[in-house]
């Protein structure tokens, strides 16, 4: 503390940005969030990583982007004849390949967000031991970038909804909202892993089993509907829950709007945001001390 | 007084010791933070705070100096003084743990070369990437895009992903993208740069021309020669803090008459070394190679020895012993390397007190005087390290069985070799067979 205190009143001015050309570094102490302005002039670093990951994802590949529809067209058919068929779970008035196939959606988002995420940050250790941005985008791109393979999977979706003449209407105009839900809770969830994952690679080795985890605690195969009533709210702590369940509700316009599980998954996605990146932004000061050089 | 460019105020930067391994795992914290409450009672017991006890270094301490716009500056100082920290404080990579810096204006630096580059990537998009991640907006790529690619030599490749790309055609692509960041404030370590010595010619050339065009420059070098031509100003960094900063000339002057003193001290009385001490070294002796008689002198040329005596610290042999020793020049640049890994294999055991020997055949080294370092590890951990551990004078001798040596401004180090000539029919040898 008396470092801070030894610093003169220019230097403080300095700091609030007065002067937009000159930086202070000094050490940084206590909780921060991000610094808007600054993520404002880094925007087309953001742009250029997430561009990156999308433009590396595919390269030699065969097919290409189809992996994006591929991947949740296959496991859409391996619910429906164990899960549907076989298993007899009952997705009510939505047909279970569109039901399955839009639960998929964002679960794979969710979950390759927060694997890509989780090692971005050691992926990325050339760049970040040597050239300094706001850290917070490495982990933020590697989610960003897979809405692309979102957008593509869409395509699929609206297939299956004319074949299963499922007609959404107006329930279609809560969609923005969702995605914007997923977002959050995916890069709240990816800064924790992110920084965590810098100084405990324990994280890499958790990675699948948090996946499978988290899938099965998430209404992808199955309905809301089938947990007990009483569980309903514990369940709701899943910010996924929400996710999933509105994701479903806005693209087939089926049943009633499950807002009490959104809200629920609202406020714990939101925690999830703020308190990753305070985490995170604690966690950068020694980055590039823990993580050790790229060579 | 012109306008300042980097001001920086009692800087410091604090490790803690096994920080800087390559990674905890979690159930190493995990243990500590369960045995931390009892530790922090037995501490406090004991008088003192338990989470004190975590052995500290400061890379970098109270380091405070001004540097005006369009001054070049040079950084010197021995291995671990704290230059590299330095400038990756100032390059706002790692935080300062103490004191504060200001920047004014853009600061670019040729550390950063090709990080950020994506082998699966063009070299197209790796003009744009890069150029991102050094902070030059879109607009300004495109505006200097044909000048990167005219600049890199690369403009037939530009869809090729750069995995294919030579290592050269690598290196000049991401110089040129770093070359035309245009910096207001440059900050460059030498010890970090890679590639050959024409890329380094050419950062040095950039150096120079950013330099004359009146913008800042802090040049971190092992090569003397290089700051004395390029600087006017120089810091001198002496375990972790300034301890001269001045007219480059005398600093370098003062800086090698540090290395020389200290080198003049016996090796057992050292205070200024580095590892775990579980092997130290007592002291190095030049023995003639033949008859074992200590050489004050050993001449150019002359089968010698190296004889580094060492004690281990508990009395116990040690295990997978690597010794080295480079040899530095008059102007602390290095030499040569002799390190018991490259000549042939590190010791499987060592007894407990003893000496390890270096034979050359023939020491290739002009007639002057250098310095050498002694490094040990012990299994994966350094055991002892001293820079400048000692004073090697050289007189005059027949290196070449000639009876002649090469003017002494061409350089140290000498090497074996004949020469001649082949008309299409006959050969004709010229010069000396060394007789070995």
């Amino acid at each position: 503390m008396a470092v801070d205190e030894l610093v003169p009143v220019s230097v403080a001015e300095a700091a609030k940005g007065r002067s937009p050309r000159v930086v202070v570094i000094k050490p940084t102490r206590g909780w921060h969030l991000v610094d808007l302005r600054e993520m404002w002039n880094y925007r087309e670093l953001i742009y250029f990583l997430t561009w990156r990951e999308v433009k590396v994802r595919y390269k030699q590949t065969v097919i290409g982007a189809a992996w994006a529809v591929l991947q949740p067209l296959a496991m859409m058919i391996v619910f429906l004849l164990f899960f549907n068929k076989l298993a007899k779970v009952d997705s009510g008035n939505v047909p279970y390949p569109v039901f399955a196939y839009a639960g998929l959606m964002p679960w794979q988002l969710f979950s390759r967000a927060i694997t890509s995420a989780a090692s971005s940050l050691v992926n990325d250790r050339r760049l970040i031991t040597k050239v300094y941005f706001p850290r917070i985008i490495v982990p933020s791109a590697s989610v960003l970038a897979g809405m692309v393979d979102f957008a593509v999977s869409t395509g699929l979706l609206v297939v299956l909804m004319v074949i299963y003449g499922v007609n959404p209407g107006t329930s279609l105009l809560l969609v923005p909202l969702v995605l914007v839900l997923m977002l959050v809770t995916a890069l709240g969830v990816g800064f924790w892993l992110s920084a965590l994952n810098a100084e405990y690679r324990d994280v890499a080795y958790t990675m699948p089993f948090l996946n499978q985890f988290w899938l099965f605690i998430t209404p992808v195969v199955y309905p809301t509907s089938l947990v007990p009533e009483r569980w309903r709210l514990l369940y709701g702590l899943n910010p996924m829950a929400g996710v999933v369940e509105g994701f479903r509700w806005a693209v087939t316009g089926v049943g009633p709007l499950p807002w009490q599980l959104m809200a629920m998954s609202a406020v714990v996605g939101g925690a999830i945001f703020l308190s990753g990146m305070a985490w995170f932004r604690r966690c950068e000061r020694t980055f590039v001390d823990v993580i050790g050089s790229g060579g | 007084m012109g306008e300042l460019a980097i001001q920086a105020h009692g800087l410091g930067k604090r490790y803690f010791i096994g920080e800087r391994q390559r990674y905890k795992a979690l159930r190493d914290t995990l243990a500590q933070s369960m045995s931390a409450p009892i530790r922090a009672l037995a501490g406090r017991a004991r008088g003192s705070a338990g989470s004190k006890h975590r052995p500290e270094f400061w890379a970098i301490r109270d380091v405070s100096f001004e540097i005006e716009q369009g001054e070049v500056v040079g950084i010197v100082g021995r291995n671990g003084a704290g230059k590299s920290t330095l400038l990756k404080v100032l390059s706002r990579i790692t935080e300062p743990t103490a004191g504060y810096a200001m920047i004014h204006g853009r600061v670019g630096s040729l550390l950063e070369v090709g990080t950020g580059f994506h082998p699966e990537l063009t070299g197209r998009e790796n003009i744009y990437l890069n150029g991102a991640v050094l902070g030059m907006p879109k607009s300004e790529i495109e505006r200097k895009f044909d000048e990167i690619v005219e600049f890199a030599e690369v403009s037939k490749f530009l869809d090729t992903p750069v995995k294919h790309y030579s290592s050269g055609m690598y290196l000049r692509l991401a110089f040129a993208v770093a070359a035309h960041l245009e910096p207001e404030i440059l900050l460059v370590d030498e010890v970090l740069a890679v590639g050959d010595a024409a890329f380094q010619k050419k950062c040095l050339g950039k150096m120079s021309d950013v330099a004359r065009a009146g913008r800042t420059v802090l040049f971190v070098s092992h090569n003397m020669e290089a700051i004395l031509n390029l600087c006017q100003r120089t810091i001198l960094l002496e375990r972790g803090t300034v301890s001269a900063d001045g007219d480059t000339r005398q600093v370098i002057e003062s800086y090698l008459k540090g290395v020389m003193e200290s080198a003049s001290i016996p090796l057992a009385e050292r205070t200024d070394r580095k590892g775990n001490q579980r092997l130290k070294f007592t002291g190095v002796t030049v023995v003639d190679a033949v008859t074992g008689e200590p050489l004050p002198q050993p001449m150019t040329g002359q089968a010698i020895k190296l004889l580094l005596h060492y004690r281990s610290s508990d009395g116990r042999p040690l295990r997978n012993v690597h010794v080295s020793m480079p040899i530095h020049g008059m102007y602390d640049e290095k030499l040569f390397h002799l390190a018991s890994n490259t000549s042939g294999s590190d010791f499987e055991e060592v007894p407990p007190e003893g000496t390890f020997e270096c034979f050359i055949p023939r020491l290739p080294l002009q007639p002057g005087r250098y310095t050498f370092n002694v490094y040990s590890r012990v299994g994966a951990d350094v055991a002892d390290w001293v820079q400048g551990a000692g004073i090697l004078d050289v007189a005059p001798g027949d290196f070449f069985g000639s009876g002649r040596l090469p003017p002494a401004n061409q350089g140290s180090v000498l090497v074996e070799h004949r020469w001649q000539v082949s008309a299409p029919e006959r050969l004709f040898v010229l010069s000396g067979d060394p007789g070995l």
